[in-house]
């Protein structure tokens, strides 16, 4: 499939079924924007018809976000006009898109969490009652009205910190409806939110179709997007390679023409014999930053060639278990064993030696120095070893001779191995981390968000890795906000909720909507889930 | 692509791979080069406006004859040169403590009192030692003004290892804590009957031989091995890959199983040491006795050289050399042109000013491919008693 003719596909001609030929709300034409040495999009075409909702699905760094910079006035494409109702418009920065009715609704919320739910709608568009006093009272009235007409109710009132995700999503896309959007672009909406939680994100998206509204909806779950879509535009590397509609194609089909080859997206898991238990945790107890007791009491055991998934909704004491149990942080109770010898609050460098490696959820943070390169990334657990150093002097030549192996062995797509780790992609980094952590004989394997904003093929890649370490005898505790990856790879899933452990189900009959019921709510009362905001 | 084609990809042509080493040598040299033209411009602009306010005639061949005489008094005779190299030494020295300590992520604003320990340390023992032979009076005379400064490098770093405190609020402390101590040595123990003023002997066989000119001592020699030192450190040794690892990400050193706190209080000691030679070898160099005040703005002068340098060892000579020599041929232009001395600080307070506005001249004058970052600004809010990151 070429790019030159991008639109081919797009338009299935014969097609009695859909809308007749409405002018589209928003039509980029020939989009083009170089970095330099990269094109990021190449000329690429897109429209959007009014009520529509449009998939645009693609990798990370396909170049979904510089067009939607584009689209946003955040960057000036080289070449290329944007159409809004058949009308060439200049867009030269997020305040003349909003006038135009383009709002988005970004990945990572640009809330004010101490303000309620009508201050941080009104904040840049505040209803005012003369020239100083803000008018509070039309700006709640017209926010609860707006809530009503696309089927949820919302207190104004509430402080938008204490809502839950979900909510947070809503009073987001609350923002962009209150300034009167004709156009939403929502990129990557379902990233931190629960099944249910999605499904009530998407009602309220149809609603808004329904009533007119256009949505670019970005994503990179296949399932989703085949769900919510109306129509899917595919890129890879800067180009439109291909339009579906969902019920003309499939996960697999999509897949394809994401990634451009075939891509097995569930891995095969094979069988593993289950050794002696290799990792005994006992009613620990753990506090978080601010000294609020984040893991409640919590016990778990997990034998060598097993995969202990652990689902849970983000913030409920995964992170605080994990890094108790590699050493960063020091528990309040309870006991971590190793092979049945006590190891708890054991420096993490101690850890790693005694057979535990360990794949940090935050990347850029934990696993990686981004100004460093990929070699010294590589040994940053073992640089003091041999053979990487003998005593204080570090031996240049055997950590660039490993180096180059792991990047071999473990396709970390680099230009070299002196090249700074942090220009590489999300991928490619984690990678890295992959690399140096499974590069060894391990008796316990610990992975957090260990695919978290990563592409197709990198996934792929990293599951097949985990499942020949378990294969191999490893016990593999994960951690996963993605349910996906937890019901594809785990033998035994556990799930959190606020510090506890509220379920053990076997990996192979779990079915996915329990499990997310139960993240979302404990398993107590399912009714308490439906109320977003936490009293 | 297999990851292995690309690495190779890497390695083309003798040709692109140097005019790839020159690209990468100019985005690191551009940004100090342009702050240093524009300094020059800017301090040419404070001259000329000077002498429109005090009412006299606009005269432009005054910059020319200004920047003449600078450049006279700093390179025009082998003197001049050798008094630039001899200013330049402490320099050296204290833009690699200051440096060093940005490699760690720490701000190191204690310069200053660490260079005043040094010297007193050095004119403690060198006094003590002035009847014994060279060598051994020397040995020990650099061993004590190294070790004071390294103790009053240690001390804000263990406070920040062990509460939190942070180092800039500290050191600033410690600089005036310094001047007192400094003070009371001069007018107390160390004080000669000789002068009816606070003074200490002077050195005697402790003083560091002058090599070349008037005044050329050997300090020079010390401050090249430091920069050789610490360049072994920072890329041949563990410990250095320690150093650079909690300073540019804290958090994944504790993971890697460092320990940053103690590396914190190694590091700022090892600073410290760095600063306490810049007082010693200008107290044996030059001076070779103290008084009080012991005048000095080294160790403040070393941040802007640590800054202009990115805290690289071998880019620190090179800043150090350029403030050194504009230091050392100050006096010339002022005695030729009235130009006075304090338009150096003008120009170096101005160089600092580009730098820190990088990404505003990177817009401004379009360049591409240029590294702006300090390699150190971004350490100077960090701190364990909890973040409070400005980014």
């Amino acid at each position: 499939m070429t790019s030159n003719e991008p639109s081919q596909d797009t338009e299935p001609s014969p097609d009695a079924g859909a809308a007749p030929v409405i002018a589209p709300a928003l039509e980029m034409r020939g989009i083009t924007k170089r970095y330099t040495g990269v094109t990021a999009n190449d000329r690429i075409d897109l429209d959007l018809r009014p009520g529509e909702i449009h998939a645009l699905l693609g990798e990370n760094g396909a170049g979904k976000t510089t067009l939607m910079n584009v689209l946003y006035g955040l960057a000036r494409p080289d070449e290329g006009t944007i159409l809004l109702d058949g009308r060439e418009v200049q867009i030269d920065g997020p305040s003349a898109a909003i006038d135009l009715g383009i709002n988005m609704v970004h990945q990572h919320f640009m809330l004010i969490p101490v303000l309620t739910v009508a201050e941080n709608i009104m904040l840049g568009d505040e209803s005012m009652r003369g020239p100083v006093l803000l008018d509070e009272r039309d700006a709640k009235r017209r926010i609860v009205e707006l809530g009503k007409r696309f089927g949820f109710e919302i207190d104004p009132d509430a402080k938008v910190g204490s809502l839950s995700v979900g909510w947070q999503q809503r009073v987001e896309i609350l923002k962009a409806l209150y300034r009167n959007a004709r156009i939403l672009v929502l990129d990557e909406p379902t990233a931190v939110l629960t099944p249910q939680e999605t499904e009530e994100i998407f009602a309220v998206l149809r609603r808004l179709a329904a009533e007119g509204h256009s949505i670019l909806f970005i994503s990179h779950k296949l399932y989703e997007v085949l769900e919510i879509a109306d129509r899917i535009t595919v890129i890879r590397r800067g180009r439109v390679v291909g339009s579906r509609r969902p019920r003309e194609t499939s996960e697999d089909d999509l897949a394809e023409l994401m990634v451009g080859r075939g891509v097995q997206l569930v891995v095969e898991r094979g069988e593993s014999t289950l050794g002696p238990v290799a990792l005994r945790v006992e009613d620990l107890h753990v506090n978080d930053d601010r000294g609020q007791e984040a893991v409640r009491g919590v016990s778990l055991e997990i034998r060598a060639g097993e995969i202990l998934g652990i689902a849970g909704v983000a913030g409920n004491g995964q992170d605080e278990l994990v890094e108790s149990i590699i050493g960063l942080r020091k528990p309040s109770a309870g006991r971590v064993l190793l092979e049945e010898r006590a190891v708890t609050g054991r420096s993490p460098r101690q850890l790693n030696a005694a057979g535990v490696a360990f794949v940090p959820a935050d990347r850029q943070r934990f696993g990686l120095v981004t100004s460093f390169s990929v070699s010294e990334c590589l040994v940053l657990t073992d640089y003091f070893r041999r053979p990487y150093a003998s005593g204080i002097f570090r031996n240049d030549r055997a950590i660039h001779a490993t180096a180059k192996e792991r990047v071999e062995e473990y396709d970390i797509r680099t230009p070299s191995v002196d090249t700074r780790s942090g220009t590489l992609s999300g991928g490619n980094q984690q990678k890295i981390i992959v690399a140096r952590e499974f590069a060894r004989q391990l008796k316990l394997l610990i992975l957090d968000q260990p695919t978290r904003g990563l592409d197709v093929g990198s996934i792929e890649f990293i599951h097949r890795q985990v499942i020949t370490k378990r294969n191999a005898g490893t016990a593999v505790l994960l951690v996963s906000a993605e349910l996906d990856e937890v019901l594809e790879l785990s033998d035994r899933i556990a799930v959190m909720f606020r510090g506890a452990i509220v379920a053990v189900l076997d990996g192979r009959t779990a079915d996915k909507n329990e499990v997310g019921l139960l993240m979302a709510t404990g398993g107590r009362d399912p009714a308490a889930a439906k109320q977003g905001s936490a009293a | 692509m297999t990851g292995k084609a690309s690495v190779q990809n890497g390695a083309s042509s003798p040709a692109s791979r140097l005019s790839a080493a020159a690209r990468r040598a100019w985005a690191i040299v551009a940004m100090p080069l342009i702050s240093i033209l524009l300094a020059l411009v800017a301090g040419a602009f404070v001259m000329i406006v000077s002498l429109m306010l005090n009412g006299q005639p606009l005269d432009v061949g005054l910059v020319v004859r200004a920047y003449g005489a600078l450049l006279e008094g700093s390179f025009g005779s082998t003197d001049a040169a050798v008094d630039s190299v001899v200013q330049s030494t402490p320099l050296i020295l204290g833009g690699l403590a200051v440096g060093l300590a940005f490699k760690a992520g720490l701000f190191n604003i204690g310069a200053q009192g660490q260079f005043l320990l040094g010297a007193l340390g050095a004119v403690a023992v060198g006094v003590a030692l002035k009847g014994s032979p060279v060598p051994l009076a020397i040995a020990g005379a650099l061993a004590a003004g190294s070790l004071a400064g390294a103790l009053w490098g240690f001390i804000p770093g263990a406070l920040k290892a062990l509460s939190g405190a942070h180092e800039v609020v500290t050191t600033i402390m410690l600089n005036y804590i310094a001047l007192g101590v400094v003070a009371w040595a001069v007018s107390g123990p160390l004080d000669t009957p000789v002068s009816l003023e606070p003074l200490t002997d002077d050195v005697g066989n402790a003083a560091l031989p002058i090599l070349i000119g008037r005044n050329g001592h050997a300090g020079i020699i010390v401050a090249f091995l430091a920069v050789a030192a610490v360049w072994w450190l920072l890329e041949r040794t563990t410990i250095g890959f320690e150093i650079k690892t909690v300073g540019a990400n804290p958090d994944a050193a504790r993971y890697a199983g460092m320990h940053p706190r103690r590396m914190v209080a190694l590091t700022m000691a090892l600073a410290g040491a760095l600063a306490g030679l810049a007082g010693t070898v200008v107290l044996l160099g030059v001076t070779r006795n103290m008084g009080v005040p012991y005048a000095t703005t080294v160790g403040f002068d070393s941040i802007a050289v640590a800054l202009l340098a990115r805290s690289n060892p071998v880019g620190i000579v090179f800043s150090a050399l350029l403030f050194g020599a504009m230091r050392a041929g100050a006096p010339l232009m002022s005695l030729r042109t009235n130009v006075p001395d304090q338009l150096i600080d003008v120009i170096q307070a101005t160089i600092l000013l580009f730098l820190v506005a990088n990404v505003v001249i990177r817009r401004v004058l379009r360049l591409r491919g240029v590294e702006g970052s300090l390699g150190g600004t971004a350490t100077i809010t960090k701190s364990y008693g909890g973040e409070v990151t400005v980014r």
